[in-house]
């Protein structure tokens, strides 16, 4: 009977403790509730990739209603996949918030921090799980609003302007989506995405749905951050607090990727938009420009929070450059490195939070010399950084390696090369911090250095928790290299 | 060209609310501008449920039904939450548009990035010595 009832559940246990963590008012407690909730909802996400494995694709009728008409909850291997990661760095990261967020964030709002990060939590795993378009834009919009609270939580004033910008943005990014879905209805009728599937194909010539196409298409890039679309990024993620960074840069992004792969493949249909509209065309060149310019942007930046945030827009250019590949061995890079990215990027912010801890600041210069007094947190950053680059035996090596392999797929050995060239980038950034914190002397007047020790344990378990993981998964692929091909296999086959 | 009066009003607004958006520096007017934008969807939603001659679709036991031609109430109800969605942004924009006012004392956008510009450039010790030497 619970079986049954897990893909509901996955939406519920953490939609239910939002507002008990308001009501508890103590942190300790709501803390308490948020980390079960998040742990509860790896533990379904897990049942449900190991029952989407066994015995393929789960449907699910909310309220009894069946689908078409009511709203279906479908999950198969690339959405269990994207729940499991997303799970996965919500309970990781959970774990280092009480500390974290008690030097970042007045003791009176902890509750409301919790209760935020927890509705931010639902509102992706619904957008993963749902198979109702206007579902997706609802839990878009959810995950948006929490997650604009969440930055504007900021201790820096900046962090409300960062926050402000992103409201806008995400809102138009949503709202394109939504008269994209408006689009769709109009020409067909049905909400319902694999509905959509079968009645969209014969109306490819349609002007109203390519409309829809091209709005859905600017709307999930806003969302996605991808260049030149990514202004609202760098700054949400420099000034929000470390743990909502560490929570959002690993989840966030890639559940809006999981929606363009989604709605690419299993709502306009791969034959639709990558051979009726010049969707490679498109995402090609902006996934390098993301690629190359967002490294060398981050190459220079001075707060290292910023540099990693550049660096993720640079990521996402690396998951949609798969994406634009158009082949299943493309798609599978592109997944890999959603999952992969999450894991480095989580990591990295992590230790980051680490350094605020310690230091109040993320800048590289009061960085100097820090390394021998906090060996493990700047131990993770280095590790971290080593993944991030790609280097052999991490995760980001596995997820660039079937990047490579898929551009040469196709004979593009210019595009190997680029990818060479932007690891180095990636290579000269993640330097820049080792070479402050090991290889310079810390400053006389570093009002930081009486502090800096070692970051609590709280906050540096994790945070190895998840290097561990970059190095397991740079080694054993049989999970996220093996669902990510199956998952990819299934987007080809005519999406669910 | 009138049939589709609806719609061209849709279009209008969504750019009117756009532009707004994108020209405006105060931020109480840029949430405005958002407004208009999302109306305009909500319009175009409405308007495509809406059909010719027919009436609000709602039958009650008891009472005699005589009409033939039904609205989709569909998107009526997906608007009922995209307004619910709009509202809830506005709100939270707003709020955060006093704190804004609360920690700069102003709420126009150039005046704003003119306050944080000294503030990273003070925290760089090489760049405050060049200031000084100037």
């Amino acid at each position: 009977m619970l079986a049954t009832q897990l893909p509901a559940l996955q939406i519920i246990v953490p939609m239910l403790s939002a507002p008990l963590c308001v009501l508890l008012r103590s942190g300790r407690a709501a803390w308490l509730l948020a980390a079960l909730a998040s742990w509860a909802s790896l533990g379904i996400a897990a049942a449900l990739l190991a029952r989407v494995l066994d015995v393929g694709a789960i449907s699910y009728a909310v309220g009894g209603w069946p689908p078409p008409w009511g709203i279906e909850l479908a999950i198969d291997p690339l959405n269990a996949f994207v729940l499991l990661i997303v799970t996965g760095i919500a309970a990781v990261v959970i774990c280092a918030a009480p500390q974290s967020i008690a030097r970042e964030i007045p003791a009176e709002k902890a509750g409301l921090y919790y209760s935020a990060y927890l509705l931010c939590l639902t509102a992706l795993l619904g957008i993963t799980l749902t198979g109702d378009a206007f579902n997706v834009f609802v839990f878009l919009e959810i995950s948006s609003l929490s997650s604009y609270a969440l930055i504007a939580m900021g201790r820096d004033r900046r962090a409300l302007v960062a926050s402000f910008q992103y409201l806008i943005m995400g809102t138009i990014g949503a709202t394109f989506i939504l008269i994209s879905i408006g689009l769709l209805y109009m020409l067909t009728g049905t909400l319902n995405m694999a509905d959509l599937l079968q009645r969209l194909p014969p109306l490819a010539d349609n002007r109203v749905m390519q409309a829809a196409f091209a709005f859905f298409t600017v709307g999930v890039a806003l969302k996605v951050a991808l260049f030149p679309l990514h202004y609202w990024l760098p700054n949400a993620y420099a000034f929000a607090p470390s743990i909502a960074t560490a929570f959002l840069a690993a989840t966030a992004t890639k559940v809006s990727l999981y929606v363009l792969l989604r709605f690419y493949y299993g709502v306009f249909g791969a034959d639709f938009s990558f051979a009726a509209m010049p969707l490679s065309e498109i995402l090609l060149p902006l996934s390098l420009a993301a690629i190359l310019i967002a490294s060398i942007v981050a190459a220079f930046q001075r707060d290292v929070k910023r540099l990693l945030a550049y660096s993720s827009v640079a990521q996402i250019g690396y998951m949609t450059l798969g994406v634009a590949l158009a082949s299943a061995s493309g798609l599978t890079a592109a997944i890999v490195h959603l999952f992969n990215h999450a894991l480095i990027k989580s990591a990295l912010f992590l230790a980051l939070a680490g350094v605020v801890y310690r230091l109040g600041s993320t800048h590289i210069e009061q960085m100097a010399g820090l390394g021998k007094r906090m060996p493990w947190t700047f131990g993770a950053f280095v590790l971290g950084g080593l993944s991030l680059i790609g280097v052999p035996l991490t995760a980001g090596f596995v997820s660039k390696w079937y990047l490579v392999l898929a551009a040469l797929e196709k004979g593009w050995w210019w595009l190997a090369l680029l990818l060479g060239l932007s690891s180095l980038i990636a290579v000269i950034y993640v330097w820049r911090v080792v070479e402050a914190a090991w290889f310079r002397e810390p400053q006389a007047d570093d009002a930081g250095r009486i502090e800096a020790r070692e970051a609590p344990l709280s906050i540096l378990l994790p945070t190895w928790l998840l290097v561990a993981a970059n190095f397991y998964f740079g080694i054993d692929t049989t999970l996220s290299v093996g669902v990510a091909s199956e998952a990819a296999q299934m987007l080809l086959g005519g999406g669910r | 060209m009138i049939e589709h009066f609806n719609y061209w009003m849709v279009f209008a607004l969504m750019m009117t609310g756009l532009y707004m958006v994108v020209a405006r520096g105060n931020l109480v007017k840029k949430i405005i501008g958002l407004n208009i934008f999302q109306s305009s969807v909500f319009l175009l939603f409405i308007s495509m449920g809406k059909v010719a001659g027919g009436t609000a679709p709602i039958v009650v036991d008891g009472i005699a039904n005589t009409a033939t031609r039904y609205s989709n109430p569909l998107p009526h109800v997906l608007i009922l939450t995209a307004i619910v969605v709009g509202i809830a942004t506005t709100a939270l924009g707003l709020a955060l548009v006093v704190r804004i006012r609360e920690a700069y004392g102003s709420i126009e956008e150039d005046e704003i990035h003119r306050q944080d510009l000294p503030a990273p450039a003070a925290a760089r010790p090489a760049a405050s010595q060049r200031r000084g030497r100037a």
